[in-house]
């Protein structure tokens, strides 16, 4: 990388705290294997990926609904080279998927083989816990 | 109605785009600063505004304020001063910004600045750290995507809705490689084949290496002046500020309404045609934001050089290059002259200039022209700032 003379900065590691009080119900949620999002009681605008107020009439009178899991594919990509904190994954695929209820939903495609996956399928989404513990969401076959 | 005042670029300048780990930023910006001022015929303490962009700022290279670090450097200080920001078109939104204070009637001459440093990190961190720049906490954080991995999901839907091909893409990279073997600032100065393109490793399906462009170190400075200044400084060849138009999209690609454009582009470039008063067809040469092969047919789609789906056949026939109906990056674009982040808007407006001055450095790259109207389309993330600008001579 360096090829020239050159003096390496001061290392510090940053982690933040990124806040999810008003989303709690979200992350709850895909624990308990349900993928919310939410319902604004003003103007009935549904919010995905969930929101505490509403950007459309700017009420902040929500109602958490759960969604369809039916996910009809709009857009996809197989992502071969991944960035430095997604190394020790496999590669992985990343789709956006249309819900009946017209949100979408960018989230990982697993359980197809690369070539299975084309514009316009049907898939099924599900919550889930990765191994590491994180509360996550993804498309899977339907069946 | 606000009544603007007329706004020239009266000096342009960059420096060589590359690997450029022999300087630091400050040094880097010289490179740009210098010829620009030599360029207007002006010494730095006539500039009364600076606009710099510099996305990477305590992230791809260490200076947090890039901006008072380059104006102490280049002798610009006590100028007003700011740095912009609206990603990879921060360049573009300094370049507005320098443009507004003067068409408002505060400034008479001021500069936009662009200069970043890309290749102090390796290039995985590289990659982490634009692939956060979409939405963090949504769509990357669980998800991992890449910058060519939001790219990629646009070209899968373009390729599915209008049987655009992997060939296609490889012929944008072709094409602009080629512009770029002529130009001695751009960073990768190789000639390919789509054969090149087509074999190269898979980044993000469908888009490759050769579909992607480098990671940039590069300056480039535009000095602007008002009309009296213009007149007063004896310019002999002002390009004129025609039009300018900005937009932007959702932060979450899961909330745009479609994956085979940029709203962005198509909202912006309306507005700047509508302010210069001019139709797509009446652009002599145009740079547009080419980081990814895919990205250059979106862009001839949305900013109306073809109609929607039409992109791969402007290509396929040859229609951007020159010599063709409208030239596109004939400096090599993002793609093969490089994408210092912050530094590409004050990029494509230095091409411009030189090309409405009818000075390309190599004649080879000159492109005739007709109405000496020149467009620059400038993309922040996938679509989530646009800016397009129209000059003339």
């Amino acid at each position: 990388m360096v090829d020239v003379p050159s003096i390496k900065t001061r290392e510090i590691k940053t982690v933040k705290n990124m806040p999810i009080n008003k989303t709690l119900k979200f992350w709850e949620g895909l624990i308990a294997g349900k993928v919310y999002g939410t319902r604004c009681t003003n103007c009935g605008q549904l919010h995905f990926p969930p929101v505490a107020d509403c950007g459309k009439c700017f009420s902040s009178e929500i109602e958490w609904v759960e969604l369809d899991t039916e996910a009809e594919i709009e857009a996809f990509t197989h992502v071969v080279i991944r960035p430095a904190s997604f190394c020790g994954c496999e590669p992985y695929t990343v789709a956006i998927g249309r819900l009946k209820e017209g949100v979408k939903v960018l989230a990982w495609i697993t359980g197809f083989e690369p070539a299975q996956i084309k514009i316009g399928m049907k898939t099924k989404l599900i919550a889930k816990v990765t191994p590491e513990g994180n509360p996550t969401y993804a498309f899977t076959p339907l069946i | 109605m606000v009544i603007l005042k007329k706004v020239a670029i009266i000096g342009v300048g960059s420096s060589k785009f590359g690997v450029r780990n022999d300087v630091n930023l400050a040094e880097l910006a010289f490179e740009a600063v210098k010829p620009s001022l030599e360029d207007a015929q002006i010494s730095p303490a006539g500039i009364e505004f600076v606009a710099l962009a510099s996305v990477g700022a305590g992230v791809w290279h260490e200076e947090l304020l890039p901006a008072v670090i380059a104006a102490e450097y280049c002798g610009l200080t006590k100028a007003g001063l700011m740095r912009c920001e609206a990603a990879c078109a921060s360049g573009s939104a300094a370049f507005a910004t320098a443009y507004w204070a003067i068409a408002s009637g505060q400034a008479e001459v001021t500069m936009a600045l662009g200069v970043e440093k890309m290749r102090e990190v390796d290039s995985q961190i590289a990659m982490e750290w634009i692939g956060r720049a979409g939405y963090y906490f949504w769509e990357f954080h669980n998800f991992g995507l890449t910058f060519p991995a939001y790219y990629a999901l646009y070209a899968n839907a373009h390729m599915a809705r209008f049987g655009t091909t992997e060939e296609d893409l490889a012929l944008v990279a072709v094409k602009n490689h080629k512009y770029a073997s002529m130009n001695p600032i751009a960073h990768l100065q190789n000639k390919i084949t789509v054969e090149n393109v087509l074999s190269s490793p898979v980044v993000a399906s469908p888009l490759k290496l050769f579909d992607c462009c480098p990671l940039t170190d590069g300056a480039s400075s535009v000095i602007l002046a008002s009309e009296e200044k213009v007149k007063e400084l004896g310019i002999d060849t002002p390009v004129w500020v025609a039009g300018l138009g900005c937009s932007s999209g959702t932060a979450n690609l899961s909330k745009r309404p479609d994956y085979v454009g940029l709203d962005a582009s198509v909202l912006a470039s309306q507005k700047a045609y509508k302010m210069a008063e001019i139709s797509p067809s009446q652009v002599d040469v145009a740079e547009v934001h080419d980081c990814f092969t895919i990205a250059e047919i979106l862009a001839y789609e949305d900013i109306g050089l073809c109609g929607k789906g039409e992109g791969a056949r402007l290509i396929r026939e040859g229609q951007t290059e020159i010599g063709g109906k409208i030239p596109v990056n004939v400096d090599g674009g993002l793609k093969a002259k490089g994408h210092p982040i912050g530094t590409t808007g004050c990029s494509m407006i230095y091409e411009l200039t030189k090309q409405l001055r009818e000075e390309a450095a190599e004649k080879s790259r000159q492109v005739p022209l007709k109405n000496y109207i020149a467009l620059a389309h400038n993309v922040g993330g996938v679509g989530q700032y646009c800016y397009v600008t129209v000059l003339k001579r």
